[in-house]
């Protein structure tokens, strides 16, 4: 569509202008009685603006936490996260307008409608008309891939990739510059998911998001990342492209891309989408 | 095109992508916009509507600056005008929706934009669609939902009694093979419903025991009958007040918790693996809960009127000048011990009675919110009312016994 707005990683501009630097970050969960159980240690990441970065690691290595971290809802044990230059609190006090998040399972607001819960965040402003808040919202429904009939169901009737859609639709509603997802494909069905990329690459292409992901849907990662971030032996063992990451000689790294699931799925790698920056 | 000297614009930035870029200041700094950022329209030289400003969600959520653009947007007349989009710094769909709407769903006669403005604006002309209806309830509709009240009274009572009944039917299978029932759960509910209402129910007893001694001590004094304090407070509180009060408190305590606790297990689909798994509800969830509170309710009645005896006990010494010597040595004369008794059965009543109501609000809980908030409080009213109701029952049955 438009000339890709390439910058190459070496950047020096694109690295100055970082959407969230995360420094020697330590998460420690301490329950009484049991010895206190180390998450992150001295965990260093930088996500720079216009890139779609997807955090990879077993289960348990503390990736959803490292979301919530970004998003403020939870506080480090130690170190510094900053997104947009500013701690996570004041971002959260911007609401919807700066960062939209796909939680793992929906979290969408069971006492609205799908539409409601679409338009919450620009109702709340409280500026807008309510015609234009509903047409915006039909709009995010139908981007998402679900039929103006479902406009007016409650969340409690909908299937679970359904709720994915409408969270997504939900996340997207004000073009926030960073999106955090959390398993975005999970539970969807694979034609789904490939409408999910596509949805997401354009956008990523017209607006210049940032993206930060949560997947272990291989397909997924290797057809949306411009970079991956491999999380294990609590820190971040290797960021850089797919065949980077996939070089590493880190078991865990080994195990995971160069199973047989992996394998078939780096069959179909093509070239990741270029970086846009907004 | 447009010229990317707004403050705080990246120069770096490639042409195209300055049109569409956020300039960082405004759009990351500060909700209320530059001024060179405010969406804003205005008349080119050539007659044409040119579009300036930041035409995003975040910019239209300054008060002032919506209105004055939505006054500007009024007088533009839509159709026919020819359109400049190009000097907009951002346009998000937000804006692009309201462009659109403006424009009636229509392209404009005449209209320059750049790449990505027309993918944004492509975007919510192919994705616009009306919202369909929303049926309104009319008032047939009401009507026929007030005639169904009866009936569904009916099948709220059928349902009731079908939880006593599948609760007589465990209890019987407990009875039959009692080293299968669920101990650990009883003895669990045990403690939480009962050990740990402890200081509540004592507090609040003392303090009902000393204005109750108070309040009669005022009255006694003027008949000369202040004796007479020890048969009315042993009377009223270990009778009629003591197991009241407890019940109510523990309906409000922990019925609510336990139709919360099932709520959200039925909430999480936690119900339906039970159930898959081939564990009945009734057995494992209900009984265990009706269980311990039958138990738990007639020892914390107790306690709580042996808590409220102490209260009017000291009341009475200070107000009346009834030395606790003399009360104790009274009161097993003006309180026959079959009152007791009736206060001991009538709480365990009452705890089946919460146990059961809260059980059953908790099974029927939706899966939101709005129906778990409302559930949880039917269950403490109804419970609350329902212990009020069986207390003048027993009150009326019983009024020949354990009175001298």
């Amino acid at each position: 569509m438009t000339e890709p707005i390439v910058s190459s990683p070496g950047d020096d501009a694109a690295s100055a202008e970082s959407a969230v630097e995360i420094r020697k970050l330590w998460t420690v969960f301490k329950s009484p009685g049991r010895a206190p159980q180390v998450v992150h240690r001295d965990l260093d990441l930088t996500i720079r603006r216009g890139e779609v970065l997807s955090l990879v690691g077993g289960s348990g290595t503390g990736k959803t936490v490292l979301l919530r971290q970004i998003l403020g809802l939870e506080k480090p044990t130690k170190g510094e996260v900053s997104v947009f230059g500013a701690p996570p609190g004041e971002l959260r006090a911007a609401g919807a307008a700066k960062v939209g998040m796909l939680f793992q399972r929906g979290a969408l607001f069971s006492a609205f409608n799908v539409l409601d819960n679409i338009a919450f965040a620009l109702r709340e402003l409280k500026v807008l008309p309510d015609e234009l808040i509903r047409d915006a919202a039909m709009v995010r429904l139908q981007m998402v891939g679900l039929g103006p009939e479902h406009a007016h169901k409650m969340p409690s009737a909908l299937s679970g990739g359904m709720i994915k859609r409408v969270a997504l639709a939900r996340a997207l509603i004000m073009d926030a510059p960073l999106l955090l997802l959390d398993e975005p494909t999970a539970g969807l069905d694979p034609e789904s998911a490939d409408d999910f990329c596509d949805l997401l690459r354009s956008l990523h292409r017209e607006l210049g998001l940032t993206v930060v992901m949560v997947t272990h849907d291989l397909d997924t990662l290797f057809d949306l990342s411009t970079r991956i971030a491999v999380l294990a032996d609590q820190h971040v063992v290797i960021t850089g492209t797919a065949p980077e990451v996939m070089a590493h000689p880190h078991p865990f790294i080994q195990k995971y891309f160069l199973g047989g699931r992996g394998q078939r799925a780096a069959q179909a790698l093509h070239e990741p989408p270029p970086v846009s920056r907004r | 095109m447009h010229p990317a000297g707004r403050p705080g614009t990246q120069p770096l930035t490639t042409p195209s992508s300055a049109l569409h870029t956020a300039p960082s200041s405004s759009r990351f700094d500060d909700p209320v916009s530059a001024d060179a950022d405010r969406p804003r329209l205005e008349r080119s030289s050539s007659g044409a509507v040119e579009a300036h400003g930041c035409w995003t969600a975040l910019a239209f959520s300054s008060q002032r600056d919506w209105k004055a653009l939505a006054a500007s947007l009024a007088q533009t007349q839509a159709a026919g005008a020819a359109w400049d989009l190009r000097p907009i710094g951002q346009l998000d769909h937000i804006g692009g929706q309201m462009l659109w709407n403006h424009w009636q769903h229509q392209w404009p006669a005449q209209l320059e934009m750049t790449e990505p403005q027309r993918a944004v604006l492509e975007q919510v002309a192919q994705y616009s669609v009306r919202e369909p209806e929303d049926p309104q309830p009319t008032w047939w509709d009401y009507f026929l939902r007030f005639a169904n009240r009866g009936p569904h009274m009916l099948e709220t009572a059928q349902r009731f009694v079908t939880l006593i009944g599948q609760f007589v039917l465990d209890l019987g299978t407990m009875l039959r093979a009692p080293h299968r029932a669920p101990w650990r759960d009883i003895s669990g509910h045990l403690y939480s419903t009962g050990a740990t209402a402890l200081p509540i129910t004592a507090l609040v007893g003392l303090l009902i025991g000393v204005v109750l001694a108070y309040l009669t001590s005022q009255q006694l004094r003027q008949y000369g009958g202040e004796t007479f304090i020890v048969n009315i407070l042993g009377l009223s509180l270990i009778r009629e007040l003591g197991p009241v009060l407890a019940a109510v408190l523990i309906a409000g305590r922990s019925g609510s918790a336990m139709t919360a606790q099932i709520g959200v297990m039925r909430v999480t689909e936690e119900l339906d693996a039970m159930r898959v798994m081939g564990i009945p509800h009734g057995f494992r969830l209900v009984l265990p809960r009706v269980l311990a509170l039958a138990v738990a309710m007639p020892l914390i009645s107790l306690w709580t009127s042996a808590a409220a005896m102490l209260g009017g006990m000291i009341a009475a010494d200070l107000t009346l000048g009834i030395s606790p010597g003399y009360f104790m040595q009274a009161l097993p004369r003006a309180v026959p011990l079959a009152n007791i008794w009736l206060a001991l059965s009538k709480s365990a009543v009452f705890g089946v009675l919460i146990a059961l109501i809260a059980c059953y609000h908790g099974m029927r809980v939706l899966p939101n919110t709005e129906s778990l908030g409302r559930r949880t409080t039917s269950s403490v009213v109804i419970s609350i009312t329902i212990v009020i109701l069986v207390d003048a029952l027993f009150a009326v049955l019983f009024k020949g016994v354990g009175f001298r």
